[in-house]
């Protein structure tokens, strides 16, 4: 079975309890149906797994068949540096059928961020080069779709619809 | 499958309707044969769309991708131009299956390729094969994995 590769680190966007004892690692993309189908399910899991669980959220954008999505990925990326990535993640895919960049810019506004820093920091190559980098390592982990899960390191294929998804991961507890 | 280490065996197929290529022609490059079932597969776990994404990585190793399936090259050519391919994809079409047969990923219950990966050094000789489970797409770990040891050497 694939491993994940690097381990979560301090460049990880990581929601929930640091010692939690499911660590649960999604790669996705933005534009993506499935990802997005996935969405209100992770949250929903998070929900009722609690302290449980530690979530990570690594790109993988597929940006040939999903032209909108490394743009989508860096706004998020850029919103980290104001301390909203998971704000910007979620507002993004709640509106994923329109991503263009004026959306990209009046989704930023709308979680009230600084918009003169985050166009400034959308330009930035750091964050599209952290896109990369995510890309790049779930390529090495055995990504061979979106989304892709890995559950305490190892890839994870089984079904992830919330009821088996949330009782696999319970049983792990 | 053939055993690594062994010389592939050469084939011509076309990959556009009025262009052919020999595995040959390839020499001096590293090649990652990638047969696949069939195209038109579902996009988001396409295996020929994550290739198209993976290719920078190969062509860091001087490794040439190609996809062949049993589809026609007009089905290619569609299929190519929908998903924007950056690669060639061979037509196995006539008579069906030649070269999947010849490299012993053929299904002949289904009438198409395995999903099949071998990974050739400069010289064509096998240096890594992976035959997948039906419906799993391998992704492009093993690939890259087994083109690292290639540079080991």
């Amino acid at each position: 079975m694939p491993q994940l590769k690097p381990a979560v680190n301090s460049n990880d966007h990581i929601l929930g309890s640091m010692n939690a004892p499911i660590e649960l690692v999604e790669y996705g993309d933005y534009q993506c149906p499935h990802c997005g189908r996935a969405y209100p399910i992770i949250k929903n899991i998070q929900k009722k797994l609690g302290d449980n669980l530690k979530f990570v959220f690594r790109n993988f954008p597929l940006s040939e068949i999903h032209p909108n999505a490394v743009n989508a990925a860096v706004a998020a990326e850029a919103a980290s540096q104001q301390n909203k990535f998971w704000e910007m993640h979620g507002i993004i895919y709640e509106n994923q059928q329109h991503l263009s960049d004026v959306d990209l810019v009046r989704y930023a506004a709308k979680i009230a961020l600084n918009l003169e820093q985050f166009k400034l920091d959308f330009e930035t190559p750091q964050f599209l080069e952290k896109t990369e980098l995510d890309f790049e390592s779930g390529v090495r982990s055995g990504v061979n779709g979106t989304p892709s899960f890995f559950i305490n390191g190892e890839k994870y294929d089984g079904d992830w619809d919330e009821i088996p998804f949330l009782s696999y991961l319970r049983s792990l507890i | 499958m053939l055993s690594i280490g062994t010389q592939a065996p050469d084939f011509s197929l076309h990959t556009t309707p009025d262009q052919k290529i020999s595995l040959s022609e390839l020499r001096g490059k590293r090649v990652i044969l990638a047969f696949y079932p069939a195209d038109w597969s579902p996009v988001c776990g396409d295996q020929m769309a994550l290739y198209n994404q993976t290719l920078k990585f190969f062509h860091k190793h001087n490794a040439e991708l190609i996809g062949i399936s049993v589809d026609s090259k007009w089905c290619h050519l569609a299929f190519s131009q929908d998903r924007k391919l950056h690669f060639p994809l061979l037509a196995d079409f006539e008579p069906k299956g030649t070269v999947s047969k010849l490299y012993d990923v053929y299904d002949e219950k289904e009438g198409e390729s395995r999903r099949a990966l071998y990974v050739l050094d400069e010289e064509g000789i096998i240096r890594w094969n992976y035959l997948s489970p039906v419906g799993m797409n391998p992704g492009a770990d093993g690939i890259l994995d087994a083109l690292d040891e290639m540079d080991k050497k």
